[in-house]
């Protein structure tokens, strides 16, 4: 790999990594059993010079912030690569979150420029809150014959011939502005700078390393941080290959890995789990007889790789397992959300290897992950070099709350120096999750300290964001909490919100309230609905600006209500 | 019944079998992730069997914001 040392910013490495790795192939793009795009580093240099060399007559200079709202697909990273080239800050946003939500991060982030996919164009133009974007170039990617871009340049015609000037950036200036959460409420944009994320990959890749001929698979959203990580800058900067999948459907994910050779690939929780299900129905219709060879031959793997991994043995031991994967694969990465042990552990004992990990964004992406020496599915790993991670007020089992020093912590939260103020205290990021070091130096997690809930898809949800779903309900007062924020369980999976309702002296909580809440809480993306409400009969205590004392209130409902008066939608 | 109406009962008469439920257990606007209890993983694989049925492809993002049959046969008569 390149030495990231020598290199000031992201720019520079990637325009390095380029000119190294010439011949090796830095991208495909799959669609299905579509090949949309193939390239090379030359060919990838070819075509985002001329696209920088536009942004650059556009005005895209040192600093401007330049957003993408795009899925995982090659025009990502070309688009990412320009925008470093010329000196930019790239504000990757969740194509997944709704116009209105990406509309109102477009506006904070005060990006000037956008590059966003024709479909996701077209709901953004249909937003009421369209009329207020003040973004001034928008470059739309694959957009029809004829279509009207509303003022937008179609990206594929958007180069120019001029030699573009490369912009160099000091390790301190910052690199990406990355919405953490924050849509309904007060956005969380995490400014990372290139030291965070040059850091970051040279930690990651000591312990998962890449090389030329080396296959990601990406089939998480590259606006999500780890796949910005390790589906672009770590591969990139070592002449590895980057396959995206177009999309998330397990037959197509199945066939990529056999079709590529896959290497490694991260997912969530959710796409591990599903694959598990896949294998586990697979290996029962199995006839009996085979089926009792199968669990011996895993038991044998589990015992001759309880040390470490031994990738040859285990395919030699379970070929048609690994064959099934591709025959190559090394690794696969989880993170995002808290995965099951016992996924874990099924996965390892195959001889697949899973890089079970812990992170934030505001941490620079992952703060543990699974060394594998050896491997352990009870905890989510060691820390990453370079990583401090110490354990604040341990209660007399050593569980407390989670904080971090690093190089690869967030500079700020953009135009936020309070809530920054709050997360960073001396040099240590309060990551507001419970856990404990074990005598081996493994994070143990626990639960959460915060009021907010992790998707097993990775999506970090905080109440504030979904409440304003619910204005305009004929009530007196109501507030979102997390449940497990209310009463503290030592779990980080199935996590849920509620809405606690406050009626006027003498109102029911009636069917057509209930009715009332049920339709707000369907505008809500299926992963950000509440799972039920709490009737309460007190007055909501308020501060002086009549903002809700969430936390005086939840100490109120934690004192005088149980889980079970939860009423479930 | 008209075309709209057609593709949302085949949507559901395909989300039934796929999910193994009774057809008359689904409505056109129930919330299917609560419903069937299912992911947007496992509805991407109805995704895949609608396809079959209607012989057109539906990307990914077509499914994105949608949680009801009747949203879903919308974008299906779209691509008709």
């Amino acid at each position: 790999m390149l030495d990231l040392r020598q290199y000031n910013s992201l720019g520079e490495a990637l325009r390095a990594a380029l000119d190294r790795w010439p011949d090796e192939i830095c991208l495909i793009e799959a669609d299905r059993e579509r090949e949309n795009a193939r390239l090379t580093y030359r060919q990838f240099k070819r075509q985002a010079l001329p696209l920088a060399s536009a942004l650059q007559s556009a005005g895209l200079k040192d600093g401007t912030r330049a957003a993408i709202i795009m899925t995982n697909q090659s025009k990502w990273l070309l688009s990412a690569y320009a925008i470093f080239f010329c000196g930019g800050v790239l504000v990757p946003l969740d194509y997944k979150l709704t116009a209105a939500e990406q509309l109102q991060l477009l506006s904070h982030s005060h990006a000037e420029f956008l590059v966003v996919e024709h479909h996701l164009w077209r709901a953004i133009t249909q937003a009421e809150q369209f009329k207020n974007l003040a973004v001034r170039t928008v470059l739309v990617t694959e957009a029809p014959p004829n279509a009207d871009l509303a003022g937008a340049h179609r990206w594929e015609d958007f180069h120019a011939a001029a030699e573009p000037t490369f912009i160099p950036r000091k390790r301190t200036d910052s690199a990406c502005i990355v919405y953490s959460s924050g849509t309904g409420g007060r956005p969380k944009g995490c400014v990372l700078t290139h030291d965070n994320y040059l850091e970051q990959c040279v930690a990651l890749t000591s312990l998962y390393p890449f090389w030329p001929g080396v296959r990601y698979l990406s089939i998480l959203p590259t606006n999500h941080a780890i796949d910005f990580m390790v589906g672009f800058i770590g591969p990139f900067t070592c002449g590895a290959t980057v396959v995206h999948l177009r999309t998330l459907r397990p037959e197509f994910i199945r066939e990529a890995f056999t079709k590529y050779k896959i290497t490694y690939m991260a997912l969530v929780p959710m796409v591990l789990k599903n694959l598990e299900r896949g294998l586990r129905q697979r290996f029962a219709d199995l006839p009996p007889r085979k089926r009792k060879i199968l669990n011996a031959l895993i038991a044998t793997n589990r015992a001759l790789t309880r040390r470490q991994p031994h990738l040859k043995i285990s395919r030699a031991l379970l070929p048609q397992v690994h064959q099934a994967f591709g025959g190559q694969l090394r690794a696969l990465f989880v993170g995002g959300a808290f995965t099951e042990p016992e996924t874990l552990q099924f996965f390892y004992d195959l001889g697949i290897p899973v890089g079970n990990g812990y992170g934030c964004t505001e941490a620079g992406t992952t703060i543990t992950v699974n060394d594998l020496m050896p491997f352990r599915s009870d905890t989510v790993g060691k820390p990453l070099p370079g990583m401090e991670v110490k354990i604040a007020n341990p209660g007399a089992e050593g569980i407390g709350e989670v904080t971090v020093r690093s190089r690869t912590l967030m500079s700020h939260y953009l135009d936020d120096p309070e809530m920054t103020a709050d997360a960073i205290v001396d040099g240590w990021l309060l990551t507001g999750d419970l856990g404990r070091l074990d005598p081996s130096g493994h994070l143990q997690l626990f639960g959460r300290k915060k009021n907010m809930i992790v998707t097993e898809e990775g999506k970090n949800i905080y109440p504030e964001d979904v409440e304003t779903y619910f204005a305009g309900l004929p009530i007196k007062e109501f507030c979102v909490f997390a449940a497990n924020y209310l009463w503290p369980a030592r779990t980080m999976v199935g996590e849920q919100l509620i809405l606690v309702l406050h009626p006027e002296s003498g109102q029911e909580i009636t069917e057509a309230l209930v009715k009332g809440v049920a339709q707000r809480n369907r505008r809500l993306l299926n992963y950000k609905r509440i799972s039920g409400y709490l009737p309460w009969d007190r007055d909501f205590p308020l501060t002086a600006s009549l903002k809700i004392k969430r936390a005086e209130l939840a100490e109120q409902i934690r004192q005088n209500r149980h889980r079970s008066a939860v009423v479930p939608l | 019944m008209n075309t709209l109406d057609k593709t949302t009962d085949e949507v559901l008469r395909l989300a039934a079998e796929h999910f193994k439920v009774q057809r008359a257990e689904l409505s056109p606007d129930d919330d299917f992730f609560k419903k069937l209890g299912i992911n947007s993983l496992q509805a991407l694989d109805l995704l895949t069997r609608i396809e079959q049925h209607f012989q057109i492809e539906l990307p990914d993002y077509e499914l994105q914001g949608v949680s009801d049959f009747r949203t879903l046969a919308q974008r299906i008569q779209s691509r008709l």
